[in-house]
Parts: C-alpha cells; sequence; structure tokens
C-alpha cells in the first residue's frame, strides 16, 4: 500500500467516523422505574434499542432509577443539580410536584402539529385525567393500571362457591370471605378469605373502597381533599372491619410486595392487586384463578394508577424534540399493545385494543380485558399539590385506624386537619 | 533527618500541613461545610421552583417543636438506643468470652458471629423480612410447631419496632465481640492464675478482673453504638418504611422523608442540625469519660 492510499484510507475513515458522531448527535437520557415482576429491563432496553435503529440520529440512554419513589428522588436531584434526565417515567400522581418545582414541558408546547394533537386525544380519557391541569397536557400515560380482584378458582370450589363467579358486591365479598377462611384444629388461620394490602401507599387501595362508596377524595386542582366526609368513614370503617370484625383478611398491615406470593401459596384465596401484577400471577399461580372487576357498593370503581412519561425542562430544543420522539414512540398502539401483553399494564389507547397482537392474546386471556373495561368506571388516583405529605397523611390515619390504634372518625378528622394545613399556601 | 530540620526549620511546619491536606481537604469537603451549610440553611424556607428560599429565623425549629411525628421519631431513637445498647453490648462480651477460650471449631464460630457484620444491611434487612413473613415466614413457623398463633411482626405497630432492634442486636453484635477479643487478649493471665489460686469462682473471676479491665472497651463499644444507633435507616427503609403509622420512624429516616420525598429541604436541614447536635453532644460525653481514664480501681 502506497502513502496516498494510506492517506485516502485513513481520510475516509475520519470522514466515516465524524460522519456516525453527527448522526448520533442527540442523547437523550431515560429514566424509568420497575414496579412489577417480570424481565422488564429487558424489554425497556430493547424499545430504545429499536427506537435508535428507526432513528439513527438519537441515542436513548436508559437508566433504571428503581422503584417510583427512588426514581422521583433522582430525576429531581439530578434536575436540581442542573443535570435533569431528558424523559422520564414517574408516577402520575407526581404531576403536580414537578409542576410546583418548575421541572417538567407542558406536553403540547413542544407538540403542536395536527398530528400531535390527535395523538394527545388518542388515550383513555380517565388516564388523562392524571396527566392534566390548568389547560396543560404534562404528562403521556405509559405504564397505567387500575385496581382488580384475583381469586383462586379452586379454593372458590372447595368451599363450595362457584368458581367462575368473583364477589359482586362488598356484601358478598365478606360473605365468600368467610366461607373461605379455613381455620385449623387449634383455631389458626390456614387460608384468608382476602387481603387488601396496607404498607407502603395504602392510600390508592382504600381509593377504590371510597369510589365504590361514593366519595372523590380530591378536587381535580389539587388544592383540596375530602378525608372527612362521612363516606370515606363509612369506607374506612368497612376496610378495618374487614379484618377486625368480620375476620376474614388477617390483621395488621397487609405487605404490598408480599401480597401476590401470598396468594400463590395458598394463604389467601381472593387478593387486590394491580392489574400490573397480572403477567406476574399468570406465570407463579400453580392453580386456576380469575381475575374480575372490583365489587361495587353504591357504585363500581378502582383509581386508576402507574406511570406516564414526562419530558424535563432541560432548555436544550433538539433534547427536547427527540424526547417527545420517543414519547411517541413508546406510545404507538402497536408498543401500547406490546407493553400491555408483556407487564398487564392496561394499554393506554382503545386502538391499541384493535391491534392483531392484542386481539389474539384477549382471545387467548380474556382476564387481560378485565381492567380495560373497569377503566370506565375508574377515577383519577389522587394526587395533590405536595402530594407526598397530603397522602401519607391518609396513609397514616389508614395505618392507625388498621392496626386498631384510632377509630375511623378522629383519624380522618386529623388527618385532614393536617392536609388542609398543608394546601392552605395553594389556594389562591 | 535532623540535619534537614536543622537546614530548613519551617519546612517541618509545611511538611505537617502537607501530610494532613488530604485528610483537611476531606473532611472540609464532605463533612464540615455540609455541615455548616444545613445549620444555614435550616434557616431559611424551603425554596420552591424558582422562588428564592427567604430567611425565617427558628421558624423551621418552631415547626419541629409541635411536629409530633418529629417528637415520636426521637422517642423510637432513643427507645432504640437505651434498648439496643446494652443488648448488643452484653451479647457481644458474652460471645467474646465464649470463643476467646480454647474450644473445638473456634474460628468457625468466630467467623458465623461476624458474619452478620460483614453482609450489607439492605440484604440481612430482607432475609429477616422473610423472617418476619406472617404464616409462611421462619419466625411464625416455629412459633406456630410451639403451639403458638401466627403473629404480623412488622405489621403491628408494638411489635414492629422491637422486630427492627433485633436486626440491629444481630448485626451489631458481632461488630463488637471483636473488639472484646482484643480487649480480653490484654488482660494479663496472671491475674487469672492469681485468681485460681485463690479458688475464686467464675463470676467472682468476671466481676472483679474482665469485667474491670475490658472497661474502656465497653465504654468506646457504648458509645459506638449509642452513635449508630441514631444513624439507623436502612433496615427501616428496606423492611417498614417507617410504618405502621409512624411506629419505625426514627430521626434519620424522618429527615430523609422530609427531604426527599416532601422536597421540604428547609424543614430537613432544621431536623439535621438537631440530630447533628445530638451526636456533638454524644462526642462530647465520650472524649470526657475516655479523658478521665476509665478503669479498674
Amino acid at each position: 500500500m502506497n502513502m496516498i492510499a494510506r492517506l485516502t484510507a485513513a481520510a475516509s475513515l475520519t470522514v466515516s467516523a465524524l460522519g456516525l458522531s453527527a448522526a448520533s448527535a442527540t442523547e437523550i437520557t431515560f429514566y424509568y422505574p420497575v414496579a412489577v415482576g417480570g424481565p422488564i429491563t429487558k424489554i425497556v432496553d430493547g424499545y430504545a434499542a429499536e427506537f435508535t435503529k428507526a432513528h439513527p440520529d438519537i441515542t436513548i440512554k436508559p437508566v433504571y432509577t428503581g422503584s417510583y419513589q427512588d426514581s422521583l428522588v433522582k430525576a429531581m436531584t439530578a434536575a436540581k443539580a442542573g443535570n435533569a434526565p431528558d424523559v422520564a417515567i414517574l408516577l402520575s400522581t407526581d404531576m403536580f410536584t414537578l409542576i410546583d418545582n418548575d421541572m417538567i414541558e407542558p406536553i403540547e408546547t413542544l407538540a403542536k402539529s395536527e398530528a400531535d394533537q390527535d395523538w394527545l386525544k388518542s388515550f383513555y380519557p380517565a388516564f388523562m385525567e392524571n396527566s392534566q391541569s390548568g389547560g396543560h397536557t404534562w404528562g403521556i400515560p405509559f405504564q397505567r393500571s387500575t385496581i382488580v380482584q384475583y381469586w383462586n378458582k379452586d379454593a372458590f370450589k372447595a368451599a363450595g362457591l362457584d368458581p367462575d363467579k368473583a364477589p359482586q358486591s362488598w356484601d358478598e365479598m365478606v360473605d365468600f370471605g368467610k366461607k373461605l377462611t379455613k381455620r385449623d384444629a387449634s383455631g389458626a388461620v390456614t387460608q384468608w378469605g382476602l387481603e387488601i394490602p396496607s404498607s407502603g401507599f395504602p392510600y390508592w387501595l382504600f381509593q377504590a373502597l371510597t369510589t365504590q362508596n361514593g366519595a372523590i377524595l380530591a378536587n381535580a386542582e389539587g388544592t383540596k381533599v375530602a378525608y372527612d366526609d362521612p363516606k370515606v368513614v363509612e369506607a374506612l370503617q368497612f376496610f378495618a372491619d374487614l379484618s377486625q370484625k368480620h375476620d376474614v383478611m388477617p390483621k395488621g398491615i397487609i405487605e404490598w410486595g408480599t401480597t401476590p406470593k401470598d396468594f400463590f401459596e395458598g394463604k389467601t384465596a381472593m387478593i387486590w392487586t394491580t392489574t400490573g401484577n397480572l403477567t406476574n400471577v399468570r406465570t407463579n399461580a400453580k392453580f386456576a384463578f380469575g381475575v374480575a372487576a372490583l365489587p361495587k357498593h353504591v357504585r363500581g370503581g378502582s383509581p386508576t394508577g402507574g406511570g406516564n412519561i414526562y419530558i424535563f425542562k432541560t432548555g436544550d430544543k433538539a433534547k427536547a424534540a427527540a424526547a417527545l420522539e420517543f414519547a411517541r414512540f413508546l406510545t404507538t398502539p402497536e408498543r401500547a399493545a406490546d407493553w400491555g401483553i408483556a407487564t398487564g399494564y392496561v394499554a393506554t389507547r382503545p386502538d391499541a385494543w384493535q391491534t392483531e397482537a392484542m386481539k389474539k392474546y384477549v382471545e387467548g386471556f380474556p382476564a387481560a380485558a378485565v381492567a380495560r373495561d373497569q377503566l370506565k368506571e375508574a377515577v383519577a388516583e389522587l394526587s395533590t399539590h405536595d402530594n407526598q405529605r397530603v397522602t401519607k397523611a391518609l396513609n397514616d390515619a389508614l395505618q392507625a385506624v388498621l392496626t386498631g390504634t384510632k377509630t375511623a372518625k378522629p383519624a380522618l378528622d386529623q388527618a385532614q386537619a393536617e392536609a388542609t394545613r398543608i394546601l392552605s399556601a395553594y389556594k389562591n | 533527618m535532623s540535619t534537614i530540620t536543622r537546614r530548613h526549620p519551617l519546612n517541618i511546619h509545611i511538611q505537617g500541613w502537607l501530610l494532613a491536606l488530604p485528610a483537611i481537604v476531606l473532611l472540609l469537603a464532605f463533612t464540615h461545610l455540609p455541615g455548616i451549610a444545613t445549620i444555614i440553611d435550616s434557616f431559611y424556607a424551603t425554596p420552591v421552583g424558582k422562588r428564592p428560599a427567604a430567611f425565617v429565623g427558628l421558624a423551621q425549629y418552631q415547626t419541629l417543636l409541635a411536629d409530633p411525628i418529629a417528637w415520636l421519631a426521637l422517642r423510637n431513637n432513643l427507645l432504640m438506643a437505651l434498648i439496643t445498647v446494652p443488648l448488643s453490648i452484653g451479647l457481644a462480651l458474652a460471645m467474646a468470652l465464649w470463643v476467646a477460650g480454647k474450644i473445638r471449631g473456634r474460628a468457625a464460630l468466630r467467623l458465623a458471629f461476624f458474619t452478620p457484620t460483614i453482609l450489607p444491611m439492605v440484604a440481612a434487612a430482607n432475609i429477616w423480612i422473610f423472617f418476619y413473613t406472617p404464616d409462611y415466614g421462619l419466625l411464625n413457623q416455629i412459633i406456630r410447631v410451639l403451639g403458638f398463633s401466627s403473629h404480623n411482626w412488622l405489621g403491628d405497630p408494638a411489635t414492629a419496632l422491637p422486630a427492627l432492634m433485633a436486626v440491629t442486636v444481630w448485626k451489631e453484635a458481632g461488630f463488637f465481640m471483636v473488639f472484646y477479643l482484643a480487649a480480653l487478649q490484654q488482660v494479663p493471665p496472671v491475674l487469672y492464675e492469681a485468681a485460681r489460686m485463690e479458688n475464686a469462682g467464675r463470676w467472682k473471676v468476671f466481676r472483679r478482673i474482665t469485667w474491670p479491665l475490658v472497661m474502656p472497651t465497653t465504654l468506646f463499644v457504648a458509645v459506638n453504638a449509642l452513635i449508630n444507633a441514631f444513624r439507623v435507616v436502612d433496615q427501616v427503609i428496606a423492611m417498614t418504611g417507617g410504618g405502621p403509622n409512624n411506629a419505625t420512624t426514627l430521626l434519620l429516616f424522618y429527615i430523609y422523608q422530609v427531604g426527599f420525598s416532601f422536597w421540604d429541604t428547609g424543614y430537613a436541614a432544621a431536623l439535621s442540625a438537631v440530630l447533628l447536635a445530638l451526636l456533638g453532644l454524644i462526642s462530647l460525653l465520650q472524649f470526657r469519660l475516655m479523658g478521665r481514664n476509665v478503669h479498674y480501681r
């Protein structure tokens, strides 16, 4: 090889290297949590790789950031240090916190085209309730859920109940629960009728009970709560009665994380948990199980839950545009369907349910559509300004009542006073 | 060496400062400056969004005095200290006395006692979560065999804090045992020989010889255990999240919650300042007592 050839080769190498680096000029950081069982990180990394293949000029750097709580801490700490992620999946209820700290972009300031407007309208309205405030859209529904009930059909059969029928009302739930609670000779319980978890974020499961009793916990502006509403007190009394009066549920605090395991182990015949656990239950339950909408009382219903996609303020237009493109990519009907099938989260838009993959999945596994059908009666998850503090006031009251240290009315009155005090700063 | 110092009399000072410099820089950057910044921050309101922090004087401390959860956290922390410190010291000394003697499998036994110390706290906490799980957890399986009914250890406010204390004692005793092992080797064997000639009983030997002679170690360990008791946070995050109804909320966990869940950094700074003052007080006590040369009479 002579000198000239060598030089040319070197030059072309340099050019191609430069060309490559120019093509992948925009690198965006993507924070995401894992809140349910399954190989979530592998799926997310796969989406990021697929996206870069379709958009060679954008590189996604997915960063697994732990639980929802950890993810919010990491995203906010990074943002306060001037190093915000470009895009992150955080709880839909973190919206007010992120707005108050001036950390996120309203989506419609980035997504202005007509196609974009249609895109924002393509999601289930129930999911948008926790995504919009003050006339702006702040989050894009991604891994959203509702609470559903799972029941062990074998246990139902053994108790002489119809294995294909879940309890439809509170009374029926208590009645079934009594038949399903089994004790050994010494009187110790070997199988409970029901478990509604109460650790960590009991307010979410409790909100299903308040909804069914016809109460709404917070206003849409996130400036007022109704913890001391008599209907809320009634719902809490019922929650406590399940273990303290009817004896169909274990006493004390029921751990969120071990509830599915208790179900697999046959320690409880019915559980309430997120639809996000559907694939987990399907993989691990060694018995026939059913999934149904939650029982009704005055009405049916469940709060929505789960995470939205947020675009952070970084001051970099190219990155914000890339982040928007990625958000759009993650929420196409096909990918919403794929993500729903892989995890059990509710595919966030009606047209996702019309895709071939989803139709086939629902046909073979009708339980997958339960959470979607429940959306008709779903309400926004409790979310206010200074959200963590306001919900903690309720969480403390719930745990105090469930552990028998306080009674429902005074506990909720105190929580209401505390929440009102905190929220007084946000009234205009 | 001496010729060098004579030729450059100033040099020795510079050398000394240079040698201390890395430690000084690290301590300043990661301990003293953040400490001072925290105290300054505690006199300001929490900045929200673009609104800068306003000077509020002692308002954060007034909030603290009126905050029932802060008081509960302090109470829980004092209980944690008063119960775990003597327990882990007693257990550590007992284990040290046992494995100091010439017994079979001594090395294996020492290792077994020391294992909890080398496990990361979060891993240990997860093992204990399994022990405490209602119905099929290890502890409940054992008490059910013994004829008692299953108990929800972490889900009952009466037992949640003691359950965390057990983990703390289990984790710390092995570490303190190592100090006692070293201390026991320092006790002159002639004293034991003399005691044997006098026909002293085992308890008397312990009370009159061993206990007074390991006193400096006991004091050192006690102060460290006390400080550790106020720094407990891992097992709370991993096992209970402060619940049920704040029954296991300790000071450091509460600071984390106020600072990083509520983002009320001004109030978190005030809480930190109080914790700092508390720990400073304990350290002061340590130096006072150490200086007075605690030894046998």
